[in-house]
């Protein structure tokens, strides 16, 4: 995986919440089913419109709530990256297992607007806004961590070691 | 520098001798609890004996989908031959039962897929929610990681008043500190001798509303006396070192909290004294999950509604944390008293907290709960609302029929 993403940003605010990326009554869907309900409280039509190579900004506290697997829904709609000022520590283990590279980042939604283009080197924390020249530094996740995602997130690591079956 | 109860568990646990703020460290898991599925492309498993199963979320079956999980987790069992396993008919929601069956042990580390593991830090056993994959990882490696955050000495001092209960401390602390996201928080001070285990838990349950990575209650008489003929296995309490880190100390005077509602959204910086909100109409009142499903949220609820009805046009719901619970709770006639009121008290399941398969809010509808959550859409509609206060709040406000003091009935 590169250490750097880059794409178009959405922003969401401070307490984005498990059950508004998976609503209650999805939380037994398939992931598949799952991924048209994410944000569909807080944001209608959000899935619609975003595209495969964007990059999720946001504020305090994101991913609070439950252990709904948000990393999977967001790597399901195609977000290569996460970028807030601080992640719930579940949340956070979330977009880990799942592969999706977090970067705690704070005073990030100061540096955007919605549709600018990050530039995001979440290995060594350096976020560039490309479309106005803007830069903040963030607080990469330890290295250790950093394998977890690089690998393609947790069950890549156990398949490889033979702990699951072959698809 | 020395270090405190939960750097302390994790190095224990961990090849690290010391263990301090800013560390990722790897440790050994003693007890793995799992619920409502397993997984059908596991091979081997690190540790089945210390492997906890059992049913919660949706409990009946609700659903096709639900029973073929359920089904596949009875499979999981005979397979790997789990001893350690609670049918539908035993069943309890997975932090309730752990504390009640005595799996959730001082000093040791309890993993569990769902956010509320917490709620076993009462027992001064380090516990966190650890997502789904990752309990993939600890079912097959028997271990884990943590990110070590700062912690905050929590001291609590002085008697709670009459009717303001250890769910109104909770919500208090992030009405005035907001949240505690990559932190932790230890429990201390002379007033923990006068919160029994079951406000311990609703505490350490909803310190998961707080972001917090763990929530720890030190190993005391109150905690011991729970212990005695209860616990699985043998256990080593840990306190924190006389010269322990803490990244700043919280002291709460007990004595002078009014009972708390947080308003509907989100939990930090959004509670209020009960009078501010008092007045409030409300549809549902539900009392239950891991956070106020036990038998003294029972009791108060009962001595609330006792002799009275249900506001008009309002449902109450009451939902025992495990079928032990609810034998205790018919036994000393409180499902009696909640059912002569106008209550529905239910099987025991996450149900209604997560707005899973009964008990949901239409469009408009407002809620009174003391369970676990207030988002948007929790328990139901998008265009619900769900306020939070503590099983007299919610008793007090069902037959109040708008929400109401507890003080004041």
């Amino acid at each position: 995986m590169a250490r750097t993403f880059t794409g178009k940003v959405w922003k969401f605010d401070h307490d984005i919440n498990t059950d508004l990326v998976i609503p209650n009554f999805a939380v037994l869907m398939t992931l598949e089913d799952q991924l048209k309900h994410c944000f569909s409280a807080n944001r209608p039509g959000w899935v619609d419109e975003v595209q495969p190579g964007d990059v999720l900004l946001a504020g305090r506290n994101f991913g609070v709530g439950s252990a709904r697997n948000i990393g999977a829904v967001f790597h399901g709609l195609g977000i290569v990256g996460v970028v807030a000022d601080s992640f719930n520590g579940l949340g956070l283990r979330n977009c880990i297992n799942a592969g999706l590279p977090p970067l705690p980042c704070p005073g990030i939604l100061d540096v955007f607007d919605e549709g600018d283009t990050a530039e995001v080197d979440w290995v060594a924390g350096a976020v560039l806004n490309v479309t106005t020249g803007a830069t903040v530094t963030g607080a990469p996740i330890p290295k250790a961590l950093q394998d977890i995602v690089e690998a393609g997130g947790v069950e890549a690591v156990l398949r490889n070691e033979g702990y699951l079956a072959a698809r | 520098m020395g270090m405190n109860a939960i750097e302390k568990i994790l190095a224990n646990h961990s090849e690290q001798e010391t263990v301090v703020p800013g560390d990722v460290v790897v440790v050994d898991v003693d007890v793995t609890v799992q619920f409502d599925s397993a997984r059908e492309d596991v091979l081997k498993l690190a540790n089945p004996d210390k492997l906890v199963l059992l049913h919660d979320h949706v409990v009946p079956a609700p659903t096709v989908q639900a029973a073929n999980n359920a089904k596949r987790m009875r499979e999981f069992v005979e397979r790997f031959d789990i001893k350690n396993y609670f049918p539908v008919g035993q069943h309890g929601i997975s932090h309730v039962l752990v504390a009640q069956e005595g799996y959730a042990l001082p000093g040791q580390i309890l993993v569990n897929a769902d956010s509320h593991t917490c709620s076993s830090g009462a027992m001064n056993c380090l516990a966190r929610g650890m997502g789904p994959s990752e309990m993939l990882y600890i079912l097959c490696k028997g271990r884990t990681w943590y990110n070590v955050g700062p912690t905050t000495k929590v001291v609590l001092e002085g008697k709670l008043p009459e009717r303001v209960f250890p769910r109104d401390v909770i919500h208090f602390i992030p009405g005035q500190y907001g949240d505690f996201a990559g932190q932790n928080l230890e429990w201390h001070g002379d007033g923990l001798a006068g919160i029994g285990m079951d406000g311990r838990l609703t505490m350490a349950t909803i310190s998961a509303e707080l972001s917090v990575e763990f929530s720890l209650f030190p190993y005391d008489d109150v905690l011991a006396e729970f212990l005695e003929g209860r616990a699985k296995w043998p256990f080593e309490p840990v306190h924190p070192d006389a010269d322990a880190n803490y990244e700043q100390t919280i002291t709460v005077d007990m004595s002078m909290l009014e009972p708390q509602v947080v308003l509907p959204g989100k939990v930090a910086w959004n509670s209020k004294n009960v009078g501010d909100v008092a007045g409030q109409k409300v549809d549902q009142a539900f009392i239950g999950s891991c956070a106020n499903g036990r038998l003294s949220d029972f009791a108060i609820a009962a001595e609330i509604v006792k002799g009275r009805q249900l506001a008009k046009g309002v449902r109450m719901i009451v939902t025992p944390g495990s079928q032990a619970i609810l034998k205790d709770a018919i036994k000393l006639g409180y499902v009696e008293t909640l059912m002569d009121a106008g209550a529905v008290v239910t099987n025991s399941t996450c149900g209604a907290c997560f707005g899973g398969h009964m008990g949901l809010l239409a469009d408009g509808e407002v809620c009174i709960t003391a369970s676990t959550r207030n988002f948007q859409g929790r328990m139901g509609s998008p265009k619900a609302d769900v306020f939070m206060g503590s099983p007299a709040t919610v008793a007090a406000s069902a037959i109040a029929g708008v929400i109401t003091d507890p003080r004041d009935v």
